[in-house]
């Protein structure tokens, strides 16, 4: 028994001729595997930790609702982080665009759909701002992001006053409806959700720009010889985390029915962490939105889970740490090995 | 497309007029007269640092050349010369450096800047698998029906790395293919095989440059030779006014003294 596997095995690994053996479906999507791995897992231990809270559809519609607030600029940011890049601005992004919303309408008094506009155009020209300092002038993101986040923050504030704005339902009936209202007493937040990440998957994995943010993120040079227009592609990454950064400060403004200019506070580590628990190498170019989409609500689960399960909100940063150290660390020695190093490197 | 018949033995493919190249301080290239005609394999000889790869890569559109330098195609000046011109214009590079993304797939690599679209714009990724698949049993020798274009480039071994390069040049269709040091790193099988793809170039009736250290490899294949060194072409010989060792002479000489003669 043993001699024959001994013997069949080497003939297996090295066939006569030169061909190379197709990878298995765990090795091509071994990290997006894992983190619905994860996901489930962490659920089981949540619905055998708490069963009335878990079996109860109330828990489920209430991270239905807070999720989607920064989870959809984690599918986004996962452009960025694909091509090698990051940016930390978003937060300030999410204000200023809704600042500008708030000044349009409730200020400016001019219909919801300018106010819209005027949000997305704002939010637009600040990644593209982010993306010319990036791609065009070479600056690292994560040095100039830091700077760009004080400058949408700053304006924002000065523009605003430092005060907010009542977002009512009587004074904005449509908008209440398209951020606000569930559809068919489904939260409507993760229809967003949902419909902006099959939109981004699309962008990602099949169309030219989305093959490019691969390219790039892997070897800048080599895209370059190939005639790829690497700083377009960077810039418009970044232009795209600036127009969903919007998308996510209506929302969270909605919900709460009231614009706070510290809006998007706090909500930096919770999408950085779900862009990186879902798979997205730090590296560059490789990255999934699968991934980001099922980390989001991993993210949003331990915050909503730890207390619900009677667990002391103490431990809500140490169930946070745990579970991104321990996914991040499985991934990058699944990726080792599916490269065929060590697991410690070299 | 403009049709190789045409043009044949009246305007070159690529010629390059009084190109100087700089980078900073230190001059790449200076009045570099250079000329590809249709048909043609030309070679590329000097030492490290003559300026080959900054010719090649001027050529490929990657560097534009200082204001003076005219590039043209077909007899016909370009002013907006990029990589995406010139590969529109069916121009193909074997970089040196293979130009590959090594943590994508292959069929990724194959079509690299030059991705298939079907229905909507949107990218044809099943034409692009199975044409990567088609395209590695025929020109790179993967025989078996396990060929597949899902694996990571990083995988791969050198020799079948450079394959895929030479492949992703071959597929477009190019008339005018240029191979950069494509034999540096691979084993002598390897290199025999890179080397009788450049015979196939001139056989199918296109133009080539090849560039290599190797002048063993180089003189057997090329119609025309460049000298290149520190940044001018030293001399251009067709292979029947000169023999190998007279080359080897004059290349030692080049080397010592910065003069052909």
């Amino acid at each position: 028994m043993t001699t024959e596997t001994a013997n069949s095995d080497p003939a297996k690994s090295k066939p006569k001729d030169n061909s190379i053996k197709p990878p298995s479906a765990f090795r091509r999507y071994g990290s997006q595997f894992g983190i619905i791995g994860v996901g489930l897992a962490m659920w089981l231990v949540f619905v055998v930790a708490a069963p009335a809270v878990f079996t109860d559809i109330d828990i489920y519609v209430a991270f239905a609702q807070t999720t989607p607030q920064f989870g959809l600029i984690a599918l986004a940011l996962t452009f960025v982080v694909i091509t090698g890049e990051i940016d930390l601005s978003f937060p300030s992004i999410m204000a200023l665009g809704t600042a500008a919303f708030a000044l349009t309408t409730y200020h400016g008094g001019m219909p919801w759909y300018v106010g819209l506009s005027v949000a997305f155009a704002t939010g637009g020209l600040c990644g593209l701002l982010n993306g010319f300092l990036v791609a065009k002038l070479n600056i690292p993101s994560l040095v100039i992001t830091i700077g760009t986040s004080f400058l949408y923050r700053g304006l924002e504030l000065v523009l605003m006053n430092g005060t907010g704005v009542p977002l009512t339902r009587a004074d904005y009936p449509v908008m209440h409806a398209i951020f606000r209202d569930p559809v068919f007493g489904f939260p409507v937040q993760t229809l967003w959700m949902i419909g902006i990440g099959i939109i981004m998957w699309l962008l990602l994995n099949r169309t030219r720009f989305g093959a490019h943010v691969f390219l790039v993120g892997d070897n800048p040079t080599s895209a370059r010889l190939m005639g790829i227009n690497t700083v377009s592609v960077k810039v418009r990454a970044f232009v795209l985390v600036g127009l969903v950064a919007v998308v996510s400060g209506l929302l969270t403004s909605f919900y709460g029915y009231y614009f706070w200019p510290t809006t998007g506070e706090g909500f930096l580590l919770n999408t950085i962490a779900s862009v990186f628990l879902g798979g997205t190498s730090v590296f560059g170019g490789t990255g999934s939105m699968v991934g980001t989409f099922v980390a989001s609500y991993i993210i949003g689960a331990i915050n909503a889970g730890v207390v619900s399960a009677g667990i002391n909100a103490f431990y809500t940063q140490l169930c946070f740490g745990l579970v991104i150290v321990i996914s991040v660390v499985l991934q990058t020695i699944i990726e080792r090995r599916v490269r065929g190093q060590s697991a410690t490197g070299r | 497309m403009i049709k190789t018949e045409n043009t044949a033995g009246s305007s070159p493919v690529i010629e390059l007029k009084n190109v100087t190249k700089t980078f900073g301080e230190v001059r790449s290239l200076s009045d570099v007269d250079f000329v590809v005609r249709p048909g043609e394999i030309v070679g590329l000889l000097g030492d490290n640092g003559a300026g080959k790869s900054t010719l090649v890569k001027t050529v490929m559109g990657f560097h534009r050349p200082d204001p003076g330098g005219e590039i043209y195609f077909h007899g016909e000046r370009i002013h907006d010369w990029s990589v995406a011109r010139a590969r529109g214009l069916g121009i193909e590079t074997v970089y040196q450096e293979r130009a590959l993304c090594e943590k994508q797939p292959i069929w990724r690599n194959m079509f690299m800047g030059r991705e298939l679209r079907g229905k909507f714009g949107l990218l044809d990724v099943k034409r692009m698998r199975s044409e990567a698949a088609r395209l590695m049993k025929e020109h790179m020798g993967f025989t078996s029906s396990a060929v597949h274009p899902d694996n990571v480039v990083a995988t791969m071994s050198g020799g079948e790395k450079q394959g895929v390069a030479i492949t992703r040049a071959l597929y477009f269709e190019a008339q005018l293919v240029i191979l950069d040091e494509p034999t540096m790193g691979l084993s002598l099988t390897e290199t025999k095989k890179t080397l009788e793809f450049v015979g196939n170039i001139k056989k199918a009736g296109k133009s080539a440059i090849f560039i290599d250290h190797n002048i063993f490899h180089v003189y057997p294949v090329v119609d025309r030779l460049y000298v290149l060194d520190r940044g001018k072409v030293a001399g251009v010989y067709s292979k029947d006014e000169i023999t190998m060792d007279e080359l080897i002479e004059r290349l030692y000489h080049v080397a010592r003294s910065g003069k052909m003669e």
